[in-house]
């Protein structure tokens, strides 16, 4: 058993229906006992989805474990088929069923004989895996499945396209700024003349995915999800995929560079070069002119403005992907020492020491948020780079924090276009990096000036108490009104109070005061 | 369905297949309302990702509960299931030493077989710290029913009244049961500590000479403000309350014995009723529940007649409540509204809006306990015939997906939804409140009767300040094949423009 006050990646199964439910069409059945279907609010409410979260619980209870759940699942999932017509039907169970070790694969064989859609058991261990690597499996085990079953249909055949093309994998559903980022990426790919061919799995179909081979390339923007399946397509069918994370001038660079090489030598092995693609000196001039021009993230970096932040020391805590790229991005694009670069991604722990080798000073993977806020408080930094966590954390410290990593919250969430990656991407990052310090020029000038507001606020309070008095029990339950309207409570219980001709203000007569103006 | 007027009410049962909360969920206000405890919920990553994400709780200092999180050894049994419960508890009593610990069951601590009842005594008497077990696992129990568990719980380590404390005058004679005895003297060392500790209700006594009646213990965890209320509504009846469970702190909890009485204040403590009568035969006044002021006053009056006691002024208050609430009634009245059921507090919510001037189509429920909440049934029915309005239908265990397709018949003006589909409804054009508002709003008694209605008028007011706009629905109703057809579009921006557009009614 482990005490355990907050945790950085959930369980299991969020992981398998967050993929399941970026899908379109496609249904999961959850096998739990009532009150494990929460993924549905965490979706409505934090993506403020229209649809409903298509995923029904088949509830296990008392009766069920008498009894056994064969019957309940397949049920389910029957009725799912006949209402909702999904083209997949997944079901997990959850770290609790799981335990019963019940024989889900059977009841799933069983329940496909009769339903019109595919039915598949999604295939992780609930207590060895996190959530994002149970996402990571899932997506593989569904592409996996649809890419096997086109394989069986004679009429079925790779058509490669004849423009060069890309596949983006591992977009989901309550990821951080996915959204924002597969629309900077269409955008990246459109003016560099590359086609996007499938992203999947968010807004994608089950059908899009025999269409998945026909790419040249897969381009995977995150460590986390999306890895697995583009081993998988590249083992499998023998497509190249890239490596590096578009977060970043040099990085974005860096990942155009990767892209172009990789279509030059499909281009050559398999279309002779007929094809029209950018040339390397396009290219670079493309690259050329939007870090230096385009994107204001560079020219930031060398403003005025941006000389205050040299050398100011900072923690970078998160997943690994966005850990890592924005230590790189802290470090070697805007001057900023991290003193310390972290991740809860402990099954990345190797790329990632590799990733910020010599771009800080310190390493800490953990899962342990305890340990992160030792350090922090340890480092003292003048700023914090992380996720919600840190933001606590550094609240608590009085450090500010920029939020830069899933775990989530509705304010990564926000409605106006906030990508991280590609070049708008580069713009955003720098706006939060430089909101998250105290001003830079403001910083400055109050080191010389020597602060906002040098006269302190005298009366807090606007109200004015003359005949009224508070009785201790009147007063005692004042205080236990929250503090952010307690002051406007007091106002108009003491107006009442005059109104009423009362002199002393008891706790009835506070009651009475709520109940005639609803203070 | 048909939603003609019937004579009775109606229950059925549907499929289950519902969402609501997990009812470990009761841990993020128990905690809160009993101020020296500590919660230690037993169960996997899956319960502690529900704490910390669905109730939107995150966790700024470390808060008195915590989970003990079973990994795949606990499972496998490779691990000593009293071992590991004593490390943990030694380190919470050392960073935190609280009073009592509750150990939270979940299903997996069920499905697993731990001895939690067993562990629990051997391992109190080692560390020194009471500990409750609770058993609030959703294979038995939905959301509220979780505090329902812990309250059952607590019975169990609340005091014995000696039978003849009451009537102390005339007990030279020595007390028949030899254990209340030292109770009785524990009690009387805690009693100066109660009243110490309660300061701020000093003005709370009964101001009247207060007819003398048997004690009367409440239960059901309400905030201290709501406490506050009903006592001085209690008061001015010349009802004294003994106690309360969950009282604010551990050491405080009432004495109990077959001479107390006690009421619920909440729909959902049905075991806790069956605990204090079976285990310590307290005497149960089933009323209908202190929601609105035609619940309150019903409340009020039932506890007094049966201590015999006349109400007094008790009309004239309810009276001067509806009165005040005349603004907010004009906006509901008339007004439909269908309760999907999540909190256990539908029925009393929906006799209260009935009696505002509101039809309900469909009060739908998790678990309906018909004995305990008997009152609470009847008043609805009287409440219906007054109004002249049709019977709701009541489904127990409901089915959502079958719901949703009745809501889109009925087309109510209200639906009271958990979280998971209010958005969802929007979008269709229904107007929708959080269920679980009601749970953690104060919502008992005459005063916070405002409250309840300023929850409910919250969305037709919405509506009618943006009315003007003219748009109603936020989703187009596409064939999937439409769907297909836009899924493979090179350029994003355009993708993303058409599916953020507006629908228009």
């Amino acid at each position: 058993m482990k005490l355990c006050y907050w945790m950085y990646s959930g369980p299991a199964h969020i992981g398998t229906l967050r993929v399941a439910s970026s899908f379109k069409n496609v249904h999961a059945i959850m096998h739990a006992p009532l009150g494990d279907d929460y993924f549905n609010v965490l979706r409505s409410m934090l993506e403020r989805e229209r649809d409903f979260t298509p995923m029904t619980a088949s509830i296990v209870d008392r009766h069920v474990l008498a009894r056994g759940s064969q019957e309940k699942v397949v049920d389910n999932i029957t009725r799912k088929d006949t209402e909702d017509v999904p083209d997949l039907i997944l079901v997990t169970p959850t770290c609790t069923s799981s335990i019963l070790q019940e024989d889900l694969q059977n009841f799933v064989n069983r329940a496909f004989l009769d339903s019109k859609a595919d039915v598949l058991l999604a295939d992780v261990n609930h207590y060895r895996v996190t959530e994002l690597q149970a996402a990571d499996r899932t997506f593989e085990q569904v592409v996996h499945f649809y890419l096997d079953k086109a394989k069986k249909n004679p009429a079925w055949q790779i058509k490669k396209t004849s423009r060069p093309s890309i596949n983006i994998l591992g977009m989901f559903t309550l990821g951080f700024h996915n959204q924002h980022d597969t629309r900077e990426l269409r955008r990246l790919f459109k003016e560099l003349g590359i086609d996007v061919n499938v992203v999947l799995p968010e807004g994608g179909s089950a059908h899009d995915i025999q269409h998945l081979a026909n790419a040249w390339l897969n381009v995977v923007p995150y460590r986390e999800i999306g890895l697995m399946t583009a081993r998988y397509l590249e083992e499998e069918w023998g497509m190249p995929y890239t490596t590096t994370i578009p977060m970043g001038l040099v990085d974005t660079a860096q990942f155009i560079r990767e892209v172009f090489s990789n279509l030059r030598r499909f281009s050559q092995d398999s279309v002779n070069g007929e094809v029209r693609l950018k040339s390397v000196e396009e290219v670079e001039d493309y690259i050329d002119n939007q870090t230096r021009f385009v994107s204001q993230a560079g020219w930031f970096s060398r403003s005025i403005d941006c000389q205050n932040l040299t050398g100011k020391k900072v923690v970078v805590f998160g997943d690994a992907t966005h850990a890592a790229s924005m230590t790189k991005i802290l470090s070697r694009e805007m001057g900023i020492r991290v003193a310390c670069a972290g991740t809860y991604c402990k099954n990345e722990s190797d790329w990632f020491r590799e990733q910020v080798h010599g771009y800080c000073d310190e390493m800490l993977i953990t899962d342990d948020h305890t340990q992160v806020g030792d350090l922090i408080a340890r480092l003292e930094p003048a700023a914090i780079f992380g996720t919600q966590m840190e933001r606590h954390i550094g609240k608590r410290l009085e450090i500010p924090c920029g939020v830069i990593s899933a775990p989530v919250h509705i304010q990564n969430f926000p409605l106006g276009f906030r990508p991280f990656l590609g070049y708008e991407g580069t713009n955003q990052i720098a706006d939060l990096v430089y909101n998250s310090f105290t001003l830079g020029m403001e910083d400055h000038l109050l080191e010389i000036f020597g602060g906002h507001d040098t006269k302190e606020v005298i009366e807090k309070s606007l109200s004015t108490t003359d005949g009224v008095e508070w009785a201790p029990d009147g007063r005692a339950e004042l205080q236990k009104v929250p503090g952010f309207v307690r002051g406007k409570i007091k106002r108009n219980t003491e107006k009442f109070a005059k109104e009423q001709g009362i002199q002393k203000i008891t706790i009835e007569v506070m009651y009475a005061a709520k109940e005639s103006v609803g203070a | 369905m048909t939603t003609s007027t019937k004579d009775a009410l109606v229950l059925e049962c549907e499929t289950g297949n519902y969402h609501t909360f997990c009812p470990i969920s009761c841990v993020s206000w128990l905690y809160q309302k009993i101020e020296d405890s500590f919660f230690l919920v037993i169960g996997t990553k899956t319960c502690g990702y529900f704490l910390q994400n669905a109730l939107g709780v995150m966790i700024f200092a470390e808060p008195r509960y915590a989970m003990a999180e079973l990994e795949e050894a606990d499972i496998s049994a490779q691990l000593n299931d009293y071992k590991e419960l004593k490390r943990l508890c030694l380190q919470i009593k050392k960073d935190r030493n609280p009073s009592v610990i509750f150990w939270i069951g979940t299903c997996t601590t069920e499905i697993i077989k731990t001895d939690l009842e067993g562990i629990a005594p051997r391992l109190e008497a080692e560390i020194g710290i009471p500990i409750v077990v609770a058993r609030a696992n959703g294979l038995d129990y939905a959301f509220t029913q979780g505090e329902d568990t812990v309250l059952a719980a607590l019975v169990q380590s609340c005091p014995n009244l000696p039978p003849s404390a009451l009537t102390a005058k005339t007990s030279d004679s020595l007390p028949t049961v030899a254990a209340p005895s030292t109770a009785f003297i524990q009690n009387l060392l805690q009693w100066p500590l109660t009243t110490a500790s309660s300061a701020g209700q000093a003005s709370l006594a009964p101001t009247k000479d207060a007819k003398k009646h048997p004690p009367l213990v409440l239960f059901g965890s309400v905030p201290t403000t709501v406490v506050n209320q009903l006592t001085v509504d209690l008061n001015k009846q010349g009802i004294h309350i003994s106690g309360w469970i969950p009282a604010r702190r551990y050491s405080e909890l009432p004495e109990l014995g077959p001479e107390v009485y006690v009421c619920g204040v909440h729909p959902y403590l049905s075991r806790t009723a069956t605990a204090l009568m079976r285990r310590k035969e307290c005497k149960l006044i089933n009323a209908p529940f202190p929601i609105g002021p035609d619940g309150t006053r019903a409340w009020i009056e039932k506890i007094c007649q049966t201590f015999d006691i006349k109400p007094q002024g008790l009309a004239e208050r309810e009276a001067a409540i509806w009165e005040k609430l005349e603004d907010y009634l004009e906006l509901v009245r008339g007004k439909s509204v269908f309760f999907m059921g999540d909190n256990v507090l539908e029925v009393s919510l929906a006799r209260f809006l009935i009696r505002c001037g509101m039809t309900v189509y469909e009060i739908g429920i998790p678990y309906i306990d018909k004995r305990f909440q008997a009152s609470e049934l009847a008043l609805l029915e009287q409440t219906c015939r007054e109004m002249k309005v049709m019977m709701p239908r009541i489904v127990e265990k409901p089915d959502n997906y079958h719901q949703i397709q009745r809501i889109r018949e009925l087309m109510p003006d209200l639906a009271i939804t958990g979280m998971a589909h209010a958005n969802p409804l929007e979008a269709r054009g229904i107007s929708t409140k959080w269920s679980v508002e009601f749970t953690f709003a104060q919502i008992h008694g005459f005063t916070n009767a405002r409250d309840i209605l300023e929850l409910v008028t919250r969305p037709l007011r919405r509506n009618s300040s943006l009315s003007e706009l003219g748009w109603t629905t936020f989703v187009r109703e596409v064939s999937p094949k439409a769907i297909d057809a836009q899924v493979i579009d090179a350029d994003g921006v355009a993708t993303e423009t058409a599916n953020g557009a507006f629908t228009s009614a």
